[in-house]
């Protein structure tokens, strides 16, 4: 089980529910792939008048949590804005924070983010912040009140993976008793399978599915590598090394 | 002998049911609140591609199937159907898009830089290779609607534009309207826009793929050309956007850069009627036949569609879209 502000989750996948072929196959990966959480972007759908709704609802009978964002936010004011219009429609302090800093990477801007994180954790949010592996950036979230971190593989939508793999590992060395999330960047289910190993708590994603040929099955493809990073993280691997290592002494050979 | 129907709707699905049934000797009245097809129906808003192959890229097979009976039943109710096909590009780091879209849809040629030029010779030299769908083609939407109108009224339909209650069958057309009797009915946020400039000229849409901001461009004749469209989880159906008009400009501007001068004729929006799964429904109903759900795919399936509501009012066949029939027989 993993928990995110005191609220327990048996799956560590999370998937986004845009850019689906239509909401039916979106229905069908979230089915396939059990992911327990739901993001779900409000800044563009949300209309003069509530006018998304009806998928808004659709979303919501998915039977999983719903985490909003605020997705498509250029800085913090927007964030809040957008924040506060999910509280209110969803009944939850969850909030997924983006505050895109670079239109073309959609790159997070730190400083907005932070100034974002600290009005909306004032205001009793729960802050799940969409942040680089920066290790600096991710102390500030955390002393403005953030409790979980999610840090990005790779920009937005590109599918390239893991792309800086000892960041990564710093930030989750530095901050062992934080629930990260690696959200962002990720195309296939290996890569989401080496941030679980990784020791990371659960991954996000939407493009590598909402896009695949097959999107359902594509999410349990995702579901079963995540399953399977978490248990190699918690059997302890094994660390590698530069040579073989014979598991029955080598009879008459010179040990090295 | 069928007795008389009412059609609901004067948008792409009400007039192409009601062609459809007056075609086959039934006295039809289409009732619509506005005297002519108009702005109050999102088929006013479309693209009119007939692109089936391209569509089955994200939509279930039945588009791609039913899709192809739209040009020739097009161009049989006397509308110009231009059969150059579609042409599929992409900007240079999005190239990998096009082995995408190739793989997942069929009835394509892959066009080398050359062969590109040839077919549109204003976009030699900017693109390396592209897509072309050869059996595709297109129609100008708001002159094919009001064919349709004026084919009825000749016909002697009656057209009536008052909600008194009809009696007898009637085939609710309305759209996202339908929402009061179709819950699971949504709508899809559509926005487009229409450009004017002699300097480019283009003979078939044109899709530019790009993996946050896909654009298509209809050439719509005479230096006119229609961009379309956004495609968001919304109902609103007003209130076009600063960012979907950026984006749109801005797809056309990558294009080909002699849309920055080009003149700004128009800005439209609307919402399209969608089920759950994007695809169209026939129910039945009672006296009442539902044909809604069209989608992006209106002028692509509303011929199919019509056919499939003639067949059941004349012949009571079932049509493979039916998904309810509380019928009287």
């Amino acid at each position: 089980m993993v928990a995110f502000y005191g609220t327990e989750l048996s799956s560590r996948l999370m998937l986004g529910t845009a850019q689906y072929p239509s909401p039916a196959v979106l229905a069908e990966a979230f089915r396939r792939s059990g992911a327990g959480i739901a993001t779900l972007s409000l800044r563009r759908e949300a209309g003069g008048d509530q006018a998304g709704a009806d998928f808004w609802a659709l979303v919501r009978d998915l039977g999983v949590r719903v985490l909003p964002n605020t997705a498509g936010c250029h800085s913090a004011r927007e964030a809040v804005t957008t924040a506060q219009m999910a509280r209110e429609l969803f009944g939850t302090p969850w909030i997924k924070l983006e505050v895109i800093g670079h239109a073309d990477t959609l790159q997070p801007d730190p400083f907005a983010l932070v100034e974002a994180a600290r009005i909306l954790t004032d205001d009793g949010f729960q802050v799940f912040p969409y942040t680089t592996e920066d290790v600096v950036l991710a102390d500030r979230l955390l002393a403005a009140g953030c409790e979980v971190l999610m840090p990005w593989g790779a920009p937005i939508g590109t599918g390239l993976g893991l792309t800086n793999i000892y960041g990564l590992r710093t930030l989750r060395a530095q901050f062992p008793d934080v629930p990260m999330v690696v959200d962002a960047g990720l195309g296939l289910p290996s890569q989401a399978a080496m941030a679980m190993e990784m020791g990371f708590d659960a991954v996000l994603l939407n493009t590598a599915v909402a896009r695949a040929g097959d999107p359902a099955a594509m999410a349990e493809g995702f579901a079963k590598a995540v399953a399977a990073g978490r248990l190699a993280h918690e059997a302890d691997p094994m660390e590698p090394r530069d040579m073989a290592a014979p598991s029955t002494p080598v009879i008459g050979r010179a040990f090295l | 002998m069928t007795g008389p129907v009412t059609v609901t709707g004067a948008g792409v699905a009400g007039l192409c049911v009601a062609t459809e049934l007056a075609a086959r000797g039934v006295s039809v009245t289409l009732r619509d609140r506005a005297a002519r097809p108009g702005p109050h129906g999102c088929s006013w808003w479309a693209g009119g591609m007939l692109a089936p192959f391209c569509e089955g890229e994200t939509a279930e097979e039945p588009v791609v199937r039913l899709g192809r009976e739209a040009a020739g039943w097009w161009a049989r109710q006397g509308v110009p159907v231009i059969r150059n096909g579609t042409l599929v590009l992409a900007l240079g780091r999005d190239r990998h898009e096009i082995t995408r879209f190739a793989r997942r849809t069929t009835g394509h040629r892959a066009l080398d830089r050359d062969a590109l030029a040839r077919l549109e010779p204003d976009l030699a030299g900017r693109f390396d290779g592209a897509l072309h769908f050869p059996d595709e083609a297109h129609i100008t939407p708001r002159a094919a609607l009001a064919t349709l109108h004026d084919r009825l009224v000749d016909q002697g339909a009656t057209l009536d534009a008052s909600p008194a209650a009809p009696s007898g069958i009637t085939v609710d057309c309305r759209g996202l309207e339908a929402r009061d009797t179709l819950p699971d009915l949504r709508g899809v946020k559509g926005e487009m826009i229409v450009l004017h400039t002699p300097e480019v000229t283009l003979h078939r849409p044109v899709r530019l793929l790009h993996p946050r901001f896909p654009l298509y461009i209809v050439p719509r004749g005479d230096g006119v050309f229609m961009l379309g469209a956004t495609q968001i989880e919304s109902g609103e159906r007003g209130r076009p956007t600063v960012r979907s008009v950026l984006e749109l400009l801005t797809a056309a501007y990558a294009l080909h850069p002699a849309f920055a001068e080009a003149a700004v004729l128009e800005i439209g929006t609307d919402a399209r009627p969608a089920f759950p799964d994007n695809l169209p429904r026939i129910r039945r109903r009672g006296a009442t036949i539902h044909v809604n759900g069209l989608f992006r795919h209106g002028f692509l399936l509303a011929p199919a569609l019509a056919r499939m509501t003639a067949d059941l009012i004349c012949d009571n066949k079932n049509p493979e879209v039916m998904d309810e029939d509380h019928g009287e027989r």
